[in-house]
């Protein structure tokens, strides 16, 4: 059947070896009938965190959680149409590294946060939602965003989501 | 060494970084029927735990986990 010499013991789940198709457990299909949730307020636009919340809204999209940020403040201002292209901004306290993550990103075709995001809601369940607040603030429209944001929501939208989410992060 | 099970789908992440690895893989497991069997090569460090969790959390099956070399592709047949 399988060459099962070299099968890395730490990483195959229990129950493995048997090559029939294995029955989804109780606790996968509840997963899967209704998923875990992932909120995710996205206060900041400097590259580097929005790095880090795009794989973490990846990543959860690509498990099958569903995925709700809510952009707020900076990042707000990070989604208007096209500023991703040309955002280069990194967190002050770490500007000398700016250049440096620029040059290996770019080295190791590491892909863009909105790749990233894109690549998400293409295979997973993620909605964007723009703070109404700093939209009112800067005088943004919907139009004014890039596509991928869905809706401009307020706090309390927000709020109802995170009520239901199993992990809510404050990027 | 290799499976002898045949491979409806072969996946090359290899030099990908996290999260492409999970991305792709569940971008290929999409296209695949149940009961069809894909491997995915790829040489992300955190790959190793990461396409075992996600198997585990979407109901695919994991089947073989080969490391040749810093290079670890894993065998994954879609559940229904």
């Amino acid at each position: 059947m399988f060459g099962f010499d070299k099968r890395q013991q730490n990483g195959v789940p229990a129950g493995a070896p048997d090559a029939a198709a294995q029955p989804v457990s109780a606790s996968v299909q509840a997963d899967l009938a209704t998923p875990p949730r992932l909120s995710i307020v996205l206060f900041s636009g400097t590259v580097d965190k929005l790095m880090a919340a795009s794989i973490l809204a990846t990543g959860a999209a690509a498990m099958g959680m569903q995925v709700e940020l809510f952009l707020t403040t900076w990042g707000v201002v990070a989604f208007r149409k096209d500023d991703w292209r040309t955002n280069t901004r990194v967190s002050s306290d770490y500007a000398d590294y700016g250049p440096a993550m620029r040059e290996r990103m770019a080295a190791k075709h590491v892909s863009s946060w909105m790749d990233n995001l894109l690549g998400a809601k293409e295979i997973g369940d993620v909605h964007i939602a723009a703070c109404s607040m700093t939209m009112e603030l800067y005088d943004l429209k919907l139009d004014d965003m890039e596509p991928i944001v869905d809706e401009i929501t307020g706090v309390a939208s927000f709020m109802h989501q995170a009520q239901a989410s199993q992990a809510t992060l404050f990027i | 060494m290799a499976t002898a099970q045949v491979i409806d789908r072969n996946v090359d992440a290899k030099g990908q970084m996290c999260p492409m690895p999970v991305l792709t893989l569940a971008k290929a497991m999409k296209e695949l029927q149940p009961g069809q069997v894909l491997a995915i090569s790829a040489t992300d460090l955190g790959a190793k735990r990461d396409i075992p969790a996600w198997a585990e959390k979407t109901g695919n099956q994991l089947l073989e986990i080969v490391d040749e070399g810093g290079v670890l592709t894993f065998y994954l047949k879609k559940s229904a």
